[in-house]
């Protein structure tokens, strides 16, 4: 099917062809007798979003789910290709890329569907009915506790500047980020970084100087962090690292105090109709059983929930929610993302 | 059906009429309202958000700068922001460069019509739904870089349509309320003036029912009319009742004494045992019932002119034929076989609006009349006098006295006392027919004799 794919992919003029590779891992969800059957594509591993899945099917028998794990800039790229052939791919996609998911909507790639459980939501978590912001996950600093001191603890980007600044600091070189080119999410905590504070500018500049590691995917950094390859990760999405955090000791987590972003995963439903069962889904996960089994995993903590390191009385204005909407177009434009990129990689060169 | 074809022609009461009428005005006047209103909603909501249009346009537009010789766009979020305020809308936007290269944004976005100025609104569709665009160009003119970069950007109208929607229910809304207000207030306004309509209804079914004097009540003048019509009404049936009376009446009055007569002139025949006498009693009877079947002639034709008087159409009448007419008619003659009649016409037709009929009939009892007490020879005429169209009859005896002429026409006036000849009534009869077609009964005693005539007013010759 994946060859079907690229072949297609190479006769289309192959613009996405570079880019789209096979998806990272496949799941099978439901009984073996299901008449009906959905397919998820999703930038969160299947480990995460299985208990959530198994109980949307633990009611419907009769319905199984295909679990589809995908790279966020490939699952982008493979959805807008599906939109553009008019060929049936996933029922539902899920991706951390949210400005992924707005765009595939300001193209007309996504179908309505309105529910109670998405009248629910927010305006700024729901675009024209067609995306919506199913989790609340902070991007937050991850340290290894056994080789950073406690005096070291960045509690905001700020410290993390201060810690990077001096001559011959023993973090250079130690300090990780995703690889924007990379990660969809990356390229949206960098973009956001960089609409919100200026503090950006100087962050990429000591990032420059001290020789931080751009590279790619959660589990990959934080794995480097405990393993102590890298001291810090910086901009790692929360919902993984507190995952992480609670098997191993050596993780800590901070939510920078200066500000915290929060990304809330978009979910569209791609296509010109809109599957039920799909609907379904997203209502499952937007009810409030849904988001107890989201919360388990951390993909639902409140905005305003209180994190490791986060004092609860802390004005609201720290957090701030990626609000899905055309703005987030910004962050898609070619050019824009094309000198972005090209100031990223002047300063973190690989 | 009889009962639906009866309800269908039993007339709509004033208020479902008004009902109708203000429903009929207001659904028309309320589509009207309603397409003005959308039209003005659209063209209000089109100016708001072609501003916005504008903003992001130009925020874009300022946002172009020459880098090495090249445009390049550091895309605003304001633009975005801007743009967002039409909270459901896509966005399409496009920068193209010289020979119209995309420099960021969608591939292919659709341009203005040709021949615009800088700035260029025109409506397209953006992947399927229907879009409003516009289109800024911004010129450089630079050391290393001249030209015209074009900025556009484009928005799906759905935020558009529904304002211009909002617009039009909030002004049928008022339309609504407003026509119910109208509604109700007309109704109560027509309960209240129709309110002496229905007093009037509640007097006339109080009244008695031989009370036939005009209404007097104090109405709108709309209703005066009406009570006039109804006044008009009750005064001809109140004449039409009296007449009915008055010949009852007379009837009595005057068939009493003859018959009376005639009784004992048949018991007097039955008691009779000679022949010869009894003979004589017989032929008393005769006379006797020849005049009673003349006297019941003249009642039934009085009552029969009194009746057209009032309810006969008016013709054209040729007052010539009328005395043509009676002069050839046997039945005044046999009164008096043996006199001599004589008709005297002119040339001339002597024309007046009248009913022949009753004209005939009054000639008829004049002739009779001066047959019965005037003395021959009789003439009967028609002719064009000063004082207008004539209809005669003379003879060449003195007359009546004057005190019986004084009494001329009275119902119950005769010859002489006790009389039973139905002079009296031949004359009441002319003198009523003279009255209902405006004219009058004329008698004058000359050398030439009594002549009594109908006089009319006369018709000119049409």
């Amino acid at each position: 099917m994946i060859q079907r794919l690229l072949i297609g992919l190479s006769l289309l003029g192959g613009v996405f062809a570079a880019s789209v590779h096979a998806q990272e891992a496949v799941a099978h969800f439901g009984a073996q007798g299901a008449t009906r059957s959905i397919t998820l594509r999703t930038t969160t591993d299947i480990a995460v979003l299985a208990p959530t899945m198994r109980d949307f099917l633990a009611n419907r028998p009769d319905l199984s789910l295909r679990y589809e794990q995908w790279g966020s800039n490939d699952l982008y790229a493979l959805t807008e290709l599906d939109c553009k052939t008019g060929r049936p791919g996933a029922d539902i996609v899920i991706s951390s890329g949210v400005h992924q998911m707005v765009k595939l909507v300001n193209d007309g790639c996504a179908v309505s569907w309105v529910s109670p459980e998405t009248q629910a939501l927010p305006d700024r978590l729901r675009w024209r009915d067609q995306v919506w912001g199913i989790s609340r996950e902070p991007a937050v600093i991850v340290y290894n506790r056994n080789l950073v001191p406690p005096e070291d603890v960045p509690d905001s980007r700020f410290d993390l500047l201060d810690l990077l600044r001096p001559e011959g600091s023993r973090y250079g070189g130690r300090v990780a980020t995703y690889d924007i080119a990379a990660s969809g999410l990356g390229f949206l905590f960098a973009f956001m970084d960089s609409q919100e504070a200026s503090t950006f500018g100087a962050l990429m500049e000591a990032f420059a100087r001290s020789g931080a590691v751009a590279t790619c995917c959660s589990a990959e950094i934080i794995g480097g962090v405990a393993t102590g390859d890298y001291l810090i990760a910086y901009n790692v999405l929360g919902s993984y690292a507190m995952q992480a955090a609670r098997s191993d000791q050596r993780l800590g987590i901070v939510a920078p105090a200066d500000y915290t972003l929060v990304l809330s995963r978009a979910a569209i439903l791609p296509g010109t109709e809109a599957n039920h069962d799909a609907g379904d889904l997203l209502d499952f996960i937007l009810s409030e059983s849904g988001q107890r089994s989201m919360a388990k995993v951390h993909l639902a903590s409140a905005p305003s929930a209180p994190l490791p390191g986060a004092d609860r009385e802390e004005d609201d204005s720290r957090w701030r929610l990626i609000e899905l909407g055309p703005t987030l177009l910004v962050a898609m434009d070619q050019m824009k993302t094309a000198g972005f990129l090209a100031r990223w990689r002047a300063a973190i060169g690989e | 059906m009889r009962e639906a074809g009866a309800a269908s022609s039993r007339p709509l009461s004033l208020t479902a009429r008004l009902v109708v009428g203000l429903s009929a005005l207001l659904l028309i006047g309320g589509l009207i309202l309603s397409l003005a209103a959308f039209a003005y909603g659209r063209a209000a909501a089109r100016d708001a958000f072609d501003r916005l249009l504008v903003g992001a346009a130009n925020d874009i537009a300022a946002s172009i700068s020459i880098v090495d010789g090249v445009p390049v766009v550091d895309l605003p979020l304001s633009a975005f922001e801007l743009l967002g305020l039409a909270q459901e809308d896509r966005i399409a936007y496009q920068v193209l460069g010289p020979q119209d290269t995309v420099l960021t944004g969608y591939d292919l976005l659709p341009l203005p019509p040709e021949g615009q100025g800088d700035v260029a609104f025109y409506d397209a569709s953006f992947t399927g739904d229907p879009a409003r665009y516009i289109r800024v160009t911004r010129r450089f003119a630079e050391r290393q870089f001249s030209g015209a970069v074009q900025v556009i950007v484009g928005q799906t109208t759905h935020a558009r349509t529904e304002l211009a929607l909002d617009i039009t229910r909030n002004a049928l809304a008022g339309l609504v309320v407003g026509g119910v207000a109208i509604m109700t207030f007309a109704v109560f306004v027509v309960r209240q003036a129709l309110r002496p309509l229905n007093q009037l209804a509640a007097s006339l079914a109080l009244r008695d029912p031989r009370d036939l004097t005009p209404i007097d009540a104090a109405v709108p003048p709309e209703v005066d009319a009406m009570v006039q019509a109804i006044n008009g009404f009750m005064g001809r049936l109140n004449g039409q009742f009296r007449t009915m009376k008055n010949l009852i009446s007379d009837t009595a009055h005057q068939l009493r004494t003859p018959v009376a007569a005639l009784r004992a002139q048949a018991d007097l025949a039955a008691g009779e045992e000679d022949a010869g006498a009894q003979k004589a009693i017989v032929t008393r009877l005769h006379s006797g019932t020849v005049r009673l079947s003349r006297l019941l002639d003249q009642m039934l034709s009085r009552a029969l002119v009194i009746h057209r008087g009032g309810a006969a159409r008016r013709e054209p009448i040729d007052l010539r034929d009328i005395a043509l007419d009676v002069f050839d008619d046997a039945d005044p003659r046999h009164v008096a076989p043996e006199a001599e009649v004589h008709l005297e016409i002119g040339e001339a037709p002597v024309m007046v609006l009248a009913d022949g009929l009753s004209l005939t009939e009054a000639a008829k009892n004049l002739l009779g009349n001066a047959l019965a007490h005037g003395t021959a020879p009789i003439t009967i005429g028609a002719d064009q006098s000063l004082l207008g169209a004539r209809l005669w009859v003379r003879d060449v005896g003195a007359g009546p006295s004057p005190a019986l002429l004084a009494q001329l026409g009275e119902r119950f006036a005769t010859g002489a006392a006790g009389r039973v000849r139905g002079s009296g009534l031949g004359l009441s009869i002319a003198q009523a027919v003279a009255e209902a077609f405006d004219g009058e009964l004329q008698a004058e005693s000359g050398p030439e004799g009594f002549c009594i005539a109908i006089v009319l007013p006369p018709e000119p010759e049409p």
